[in-house]
């Protein structure tokens, strides 16, 4: 895997190889196959705030469909993506997708259209979703797996984890990076993060595998395996 | 009011007179509010029941008559405790218990279905109380409510609601009289207008002067740090001459290393405890039953020792490390001794050089009685959303009333109708610009009344009441004893800097960290290890401002004949090395350490101001590249650490462009977030972290942080934004005293640049309350410390 090392400029994606495709983890928390024009993001969750609400907790701040759409918004613009592939747990539950209010749901549209969208079922949105685009459990590209959780059926691009990890005293949501496998932080705004170091993880990624710290800069590093570390 | 006769043949057949403010107390038994001020050991607790017992004793009253309030749970044990003697001894018909977290289940559940005569709870338990739909039955024939340590509740949130709560309490029970009690404060009009509008003051006696000294050591104290260790032999001396000795700290972790030294030196093997608020109620119910029966020669403790009634046989307290604060120092030696007219005896431990100067200081303020203190602000507008969410869950209430009862609440007297209004508002539907709720708001309008929509809802609300922010802590306990005792809690960030075969200290014990089992720390005993210590936040006091000038003028003297050699010699160090910091000017000090380049502004301008002066220099340092790290401050500098040296301290101290800098950095700061999280947990915007976590569950909740950044990019004027702002200026000065700070001091700078620390700046090195910057310096030790692990795992 070649890193992108430009010194003294923070880098806004981190370049590797899946297989033989040639992939950017870019510093948003979004995937880009240039090759292919595909972007992938994962683990959405559309409608979290009103999903909060209806079941009778705290009223939660309700702008991060808004928020979510701008940085998939701008991804989109920067890379001109012509297809997109959202990779499971796109909306916080079933009535989440009937949920996003009108001038969300046209944002959304706008961004579908003319776009090849693909939704690949999650845990928190199986089933079928009103909204347009294509629903599928996974798919196949070009010898790349995408599903919304980990198989042993590699080389493959998931989500589902959320994974974090920390350096120099913060954490960051990351990409986890290997020969086998990748597996993509968390895009949407109000989601949380399990620890790179969790066993669910390590049990995943190989012993040399990568965490792709996003936010600022795409930044790698050795993937945190054990809590001490963290 | 006359006492009963069996209860005043008990109090003879002991020897005991009634004090003239005890007497005074029975006298103005109907009045409608009473504020006692007495030093402790003064009978003031009795004092405060004495009305009650007369009124009980013919047994006819049925169920709650006397609410008793006190900050801890520790002083709600220890008050039934002693409440039960002489009533007992009396053979009065009265039925006492207390109420507090630690109360069983059955046990609350019983009291609530069938309350005692006097119930002795903490603000907490009253909220949760209030929030029942039975509270107007609980409540009703209530006649008298005790506050206990008023002063304590006062200085916090916890007596903001606690206020809020009496409000209620008089609207269930109208006609309640209110007794305040209090140690010693220097404005005793404001606190009594804190209890009531229209408050009576009663001052007893305040006894001998309190012989007050500084320990005298043959060994000196060290430069920095240290936490008294080196003072161990003189206290033992100390503690052999006395029958019980206080040794108080000022953070859970000093007490606890402390105590750990002290053991390895106590060879005459003297029973000594330790009691903080981190050790597990059975151990501290321990030490606390072996004070009460005289076992204990010494006990090392913290805040969590600071009030309550008559402890036994303690006639001498220790101090160590610097006071804080004059007001705190001596309301925590009124408790020594016991017998209300021997004088109190105290003596200071300074834990470094500085400390020894801010003793000579405080001492000098004890003996001229110059209390010190800021006047308290109004009640905070997170409390009374909380309070508007538990009120809902006993009842559906109308606007208009729960708004004429909240301004009966002493530290909301001043609140306006629209400030209630949006707190509303905020409680019902979020209060957000975006009008997103309607279906689902927490509260509705039905019927004229505020109701909750979702009544389930109302067990959640009550597990989230009550201002007290935990850090978040985990369980301590014995590996292979997941049922058994735990040994106290430490804090999650110290948890997760341990690896297996890492020692920590609690409870006195040396432990070896094993792993975590779900959400609990599991260890073995480790005897005779160096332990790495557990940090504990704890709380913080500043010190108060006139403190600070007191000890500023004792640094202008040529000489200091009244302090130790080896503060003098400190002192001249100082002098010689770099200069003394002097009124009207400022002393800039830089200087490398440790890797990083530090700069240490000394302006004795009191925490707030050099608070805020790190945030504005900071922002400046940060805009002309050199990077820095992060900062601290305490009452008499600012230390800020970066990557780059700065060279023109003056250019960061234009006045120019302040407002507009200190503006956009204070808002994106880690002041400010951490002070969002606090407002947000308060007022119910947040769950307290700590309710049934789910084990698997940790990807479904989300930092603060993500909702304190979304509300400021799409709803900037929301009601928790403005709350947080306002809570964080509380710790900081406002921009016009900033600016004519500034103008004074710019011509009057001295800069020195030294090779290393100077003896002055050593003590700001173990300060707790660093503030993070979040700047280029972060990103570029990040990316450096990225670039070396790659290396290292051979990746790059």
């Amino acid at each position: 895997m070649k890193t992108v090392a430009r010194a003294g400029k923070t880098a806004t994606m981190y370049r590797f190889s899946l297989a033989s495709a040639a992939l950017c983890a870019l510093k948003s928390g979004a995937l880009w196959w240039p090759d292919q024009a595909l972007l992938v993001v994962s683990d959405l969750h559309f409608g979290k705030s009103e999903r909060l609400a209806r079941r009778g907790g705290a009223l939660l701040p309700p702008f991060e469909n808004r928020d979510t759409l701008q940085r998939l918004d701008d991804d989109i613009e920067a890379t001109q993506a012509r297809r997109v592939i959202c990779l499971g747990d796109s909306f916080d539950d079933l009535a989440a997708a009937e949920g996003l209010g009108d001038t969300d749901q046209l944002w959304l549209l706008r961004l579908m259209a003319g776009r090849d969208w693909i939704w690949i079922e999650g845990n928190h949105d199986a089933g079928p979703v009103s909204i347009g685009g294509s629903h599928l459990r996974e798919i196949r590209i070009d010898g790349l797996q995408f599903r919304h959780i980990a198989t042993p059926d590699t080389p493959e691009i998931s989500g589902h984890y959320h994974p974090k990890a920390r350096l120099a005293g913060r954490s960051q949501r990351c990409f986890l990076i290997d020969r086998n496998r990748v597996i993509l932080p968390a895009y949407g705004t109000y989601t949380g993060g399990l620890w790179s170091d969790d066993p669910a993880l390590t049990s995943l990624m190989q012993a040399t595998a990568l965490a792709v710290l996003i936010g600022k800069r795409a930044l790698p590093i050795p993937m945190p395996r054990d809590a001490g570390g963290r | 009011m006359e006492l009963p006769r069996p209860l005043l043949d008990w109090f003879s057949a002991q020897g005991w007179a009634l004090h003239p403010h005890q007497q005074a107390m029975l006298a103005r038994a109907q009045a409608a509010a009473t504020l006692l001020i007495a030093p402790t050991g003064g009978g003031k607790t009795l004092a405060g029941f004495l009305p009650s017992l007369a009124e009980l004793a013919d047994g006819r009253h049925k169920g709650l008559h006397t609410l008793y309030i006190s900050p801890l749970k520790a002083l709600t044990a220890d008050i039934r405790r002693n409440l039960r003697r002489p009533v007992e001894g009396a053979g009065l018909p009265i039925r006492i218990e207390d109420r507090t977290g630690d109360t069983t289940y059955t046990q609350r559940r019983r009291q609530r279905a069938d309350p005692p005569h006097i119930l002795l709870t903490t603000p907490e338990s009253l909220a949760l109380l209030l929030s029942y739909e039975d509270a107007p039955r609980i409540f009703a024939g209530v006649q008298r409510v005790i506050v206990d340590e008023i002063h304590a509740l006062a200085e916090s949130k916890r007596g903001d609601l606690l206020m809020l709560g009496l409000a209620r309490l008089a609207r269930l029970a109208p006609g309640l009289r209110r007794v305040g009690l209090s140690a010693t404060v220097e404005d005793p009009p404001a606190l009594a207008r804190f209890l009531a509008a229209d408050c009576d003051i009663l001052q007893a006696d305040a006894g001998p002067e309190p012989d007050i000294a500084m320990l005298e050591t043959t060994a000196p104290p060290p430069w920095a740090g240290g936490g008294g260790r080196y003072a161990i032999p003189a206290i033992l001396d100390q503690v052999m001459r006395h029958r019980t000795t206080l040794i108080f700290h000022n953070t859970r972790a000093q007490a606890e290393i402390f105590f750990h030294h002290l053991w390895l030196a106590n060879s005459d093997d003297l029973p000594i405890g330790i009691h903080h608020g981190s050790l597990s109620r059975e151990q501290r119910d321990r030490v606390e039953q072996a004070m009460a029966d005289g076992r204990l020669r010494a006990i090392v403790c913290t805040g969590s020792l600071d009030l309550g009634i008559d402890w036994g046989d303690v006639d001498l307290v220790i101090q160590v490390g610097a006071p804080k604060n004059v007001k705190r120092l001596v309301q925590r030696i009124g408790r020594a001794n016991h017998r209300y007219n021997a004088p109190s005896k105290a003596l200071l431990v300074p834990a470094n050089r500085f400390e020894v100067v801010e003793c000579q200081a405080a001492l000098d303020a004890v003996k001229a009685h110059a209390l010190d203190g800021d006047p308290r602000g109004a009640g905070p507008l997170d409390v009374l959303c909380q309070h508007i969410l538990a009120t809902a869950c006993a009842a559906g209430f109308d606007a208009d009333q729960l708004y004429a009862e909240v301004i009966s609440a002493g530290p909301y007297a001043a609140l306006t109708r629209a400030e209630f209004d949006a707190c509303l508002e905020f409680t019902a539907t979020g209060g957000y610009a975006l009008r997103a709720y309607d279906k689902w708001q927490r509260l509705m309008l039905r019927a004229g009344l505020w109701t909750l929509r979702d009544p389930r809802t109302a067990a959640v609300i009550r597990q989230n009441l009550g201002t007290i922010i935990d850090t978040e802590t985990l369980k301590v306990r014995l590996k292979g004893r997941m049922g058994g005792t735990p040994l106290g809690e430490i804090e999650e960030a110290f948890a997760s800097t341990l690896t297996p075969g890492d020692t920590f200290l609690i409870g006195g014990q040396v432990v070896r960290y094993e792993g975590l089992n779900e959400l609990t720390v599991e260890v073995t005993r480790q005897p005779g290890r160096d332990p790495k210590v557990a940090v504990f936040s704890g709380s913080k006091f500043a010190t108060s401002t006139q403190l600070s000038e007191r000890l500023l003028q004792i640094l202008q003297q040529p000489d200091w004949p009244d302090l130790p050699a080896h503060t003098n010699d400190w002192l001249s160090l100082q002098r010689e090395l770099s200069h003394l910091p002097a009124p009207g000017r400022l002393l800039i000090e830089t200087f490398p350490y440790d890797g990083r380049q530090h700069l240490c502004l000394y302006g004795f301008a009191g925490r707030n101001a050099q608070q805020t002066l790190g945030l504005l220099l900071t922002k400046r340092m940060e805009d002309q590249g050199l990077a820095p790290l992060g900062f601290v401050a305490t009452d008499y500098a600012t230390l800020i650490w970066g990557l780059h040296e700065t060279t023109d301290p003056a250019r960061l101290l234009g006045r120019d462009t302040l407002r507009h800098d200190l503006e956009t950095w204070l808002a994106g700061n880690a002041v400010m977030k951490r002070t969002f999280r606090n407002t947000a947990i308060i007022a119910g915007l947040i769950e307290r972290s700590n309710q049934g976590r789910r084990k698997s569950g940790r990807q479904a909740t989300f930092s603060s942080d993500i909702l304190y950044d979304t509300l400021r990019k799409y709803d900037p004027d929301h009601l928790m934004l403005q709350i947080t702002r306002q809570e964080a200026m509380r710790g900081l000065i406002d921009f016009g005293r900033l600016e004519d700070m500034l103008t004074r001091l710019a011509p009057h700078i001295d800069h020195v640049r030294l090779d290393r620390p100077s003896p002055l700046a050593a003590p700001l090195f173990l300060e707790v309350g660093k503030v993070p910057v979040d700047g280029a310096g972060r990103e570029k030790l990040a990316e450096a410390a990225a670039a070396q692990l790659m290396r290292d795992a051979g990746l790059a």
